[in-house]
């Protein structure tokens, strides 16, 4: 096999694999007289801009909601896991051993169980249906990747670095700060990435302890737009289409980064 | 296999080593105590958010509640009477079937499919890496997206797939609607979305097979399919169980995919036990908090054993 034709080949097979996002995307151009045509239409030839006309008349909200959600959730997340991975990877106290396998085994716990716990807490605190309190828990799936994440990272900045520091006189927090920290962009940008992605994309706890909010990320409104009116897939779609914008622009902004993440769980540390 | 994560540390631009020293501290022998200071912030996270919500549950299921008892607090004591309603009801065994199927189903096609892709990309043709990341974007979107667009892709009327079916004169199936059906829709669905975790984990494990082992293959005169069963695939050996075990604790956990687009319906028909505890706590007007926390703690079970396997294993995988 030459390699044009491994080339062609390798088009092919990425074009199957994607053939549901076209789809996605066709169908969100698609006008409601036509979505039940049969057979379907496989170009939006004479489409329409009536389903992104909804995304922005009723689901504007919902993606800033989102964002909120998603940012809120990436800074928690930052901000209890460096330090944590700094100290393991770094100082490693006696018991650092124990809590990375908590760690490990925190990630093995199916979300749908930690929403029923959360529920039973939140609804006694009376902080059901809140932003804060969805960005509290979403920062749950993404904490021990983060730690993890970090604490390999770190790992790998050279020990002369921190000798250097303490020579100079910085404390461990300074060392922290001023010297780890900025070398470890790379880990913050992945731990990032990943907590902004999986809070966006967040379903179960949306659902659980969100359901009957005022503020409501935009799984929710893709959600109810199915159960109410499952007639306007167009505009379903649509919201899909743009509920997809971030994800896509990571992938292309910071490939490696995604990919150092999806390796990261099965990477021996 | 190549850890991604460690190796870039070695580029990092050093930076001046005197800016951090503006403020010497006297008392930088702290030690123990320091080194547990920056781990404070994460363990009292553990101890509110894991903790605590895993004790909720357990509680739960441990206590007979109402909807009144569960806002106002005095459940009476159960035992274990949660459990026994759940391995007595009838769904039990139909859930757990299904997630075995659907778990099992799921890896088996992820599993091969990522390695005949790994294996294809790791030729290096022209546009190979591009391709390679595109293929990552099923996995990065967000799971409503994905199970919407299948949703409406096999629509038993306006579904695209009963269309291309009908074109070599297959009958319309009913994906979602039709208890047979639905356990096979969502578990393909779900097998679209695992390929690109398989993929790229797989790949990097190819990456970190020394090259001359390959050229002295070529030389003995292997044909292309030995060399996959005789040297690809026993090197492969340790990353392939880890990526296994990872899609198998991952697949467990499945709720999203499934409730969205079957809510475990029609007649049980792709109930798992994730949507299972789901249905029992949420999913009703009357909600059973008990029995679905009981559903749930199995469930915990059930992942933590294949967890626990999963470190051990890491742990002995050569480096």
């Amino acid at each position: 096999m030459n390699r044009s034709m491994k080339t062609a080949i390798g088009i092919m097979l990425t074009a199957i694999m994607l053939f549901p996002i076209y789809w996605m995307i066709n169908v969100s151009f698609t006008k409601d007289t036509d979505m039940r045509a049969d057979p379907p239409h496989l170009f939006p030839l004479h489409g329409t801009l009536e389903g992104y006309r909804a995304v922005l008349d009723q689901q504007l909200p919902y993606l800033g909601t989102s964002l909120l959600i998603a940012l809120g959730t990436v800074a928690l997340t930052v901000i209890v896991s460096a330090p944590a991975g700094y100290s393991l990877a770094k100082l490693r106290p006696r018991g650092a051993g124990a809590l990375s396998f908590v760690l490990l085994v925190a990630q093995m716990i199916p979300g749908v169980i930690m929403a029923m716990g959360f529920y039973s807490i939140y609804l006694k605190l009376g902080v059901l249906n809140s932003a804060a309190g969805l960005v509290l828990a979403d920062s749950t799936i993404a904490v021990p990747f983060g730690v993890l994440i970090f604490t390999a990272f770190m790992s790998g900045v050279p020990a002369e670095l921190s000798a250097a520091a303490k020579i100079d006189g910085a404390g461990a927090f300074r060392t922290f700060w001023s010297v780890i920290l900025p070398v470890s962009r790379n880990a913050v940008v992945t731990v990032s990435l990943f907590a902004f992605l999986w809070a966006w994309s967040d379903f179960v706890f949306a659902t659980t302890l969100d359901g009957g909010g005022a503020q409501q990320p935009i799984t929710l409104g893709i959600y109810r737009y199915i159960g109410n009116n499952n007639q306007e897939w167009n505009a379903i779609m649509a919201t899909a289409v743009v509920a997809s914008i971030p994800a896509t622009l990571l992938l292309i902004v910071a490939q490696r980064y995604v990919a150092a993440g999806v390796t990261a769980g099965a990477v021996k540390d | 296999m190549a850890p991604h994560v460690t190796t870039r540390a070695s580029v990092p631009a050093v930076p001046e080593t005197g800016a951090g020293a503006r403020r010497p501290r006297s008392a930088r022998s702290g030690g123990h105590w320091t080194a547990w200071a920056f781990l404070a912030p994460v363990v009292v996270y553990l101890v509110a958010f894991y903790a605590y919500p895993l004790y909720r549950n357990l509680d739960l299921s441990l206590h007979r509640y109402t909807v009144r008892s569960f806002v106002q607090g005095g459940a009476p004591f159960s035992g274990l009477d949660n459990y026994r309603t759940v391995f007595d009801a009838p769904t039990f065994w139909p859930a757990l079937t299904h997630t075995a199927v659907f778990t099992g189903a799921s890896l088996v096609f992820q599993f091969s499919i990522g390695m005949a892709l790994a294996i294809f990309f790791h030729q290096h043709f022209r546009l190979s890496a591009t391709l390679r990341a595109l293929f990552l974007v099923p996995w990065l979107l967000p799971l409503i997206v994905s199970a919407s667009t299948w949703s409406w892709m096999l629509n038993s009327d306006s579904g695209i797939v009963n269309s291309a079916l009908g074109v070599f004169g297959i009958g319309p199936v009913n994906w979602l609607t039709s208890p047979d059906w639905s356990l096979v829709s969502v578990t393909i669905a779900n097998i679209w979305i695992g390929i690109p975790f398989n993929l790229v984990v797989l790949y990097s494990g190819l990456q970190a097979i020394p090259s001359d082992i390959y050229e002295a293959a070529a030389l003995d005169g292997a044909t292309p399919w030995s060399t996959f069963w005789r040297v690809t695939f026993p090197l492969l050996r340790p990353v392939s169980a880890i990526t296994l075990l990872l899609g198998l604790i991952y697949t467990l956990k499945v709720f999203d995919i499934i409730w969205i687009m079957t809510k475990g319906g029609p007649a049980d028909g792709s109930t798992t036990l994730a949507t299972w505890s789901y249905r029992l706590g949420f999913g009703n007007l009357l909600p059973s908090f008990g029995p679905g926390a009981a559903v749930g703690n199995l469930l915990i079970v059930l992942a933590m054993v294949f967890g626990l396997l999963y470190i051990r294993m890491q742990r002995r995988a050569p480096r």
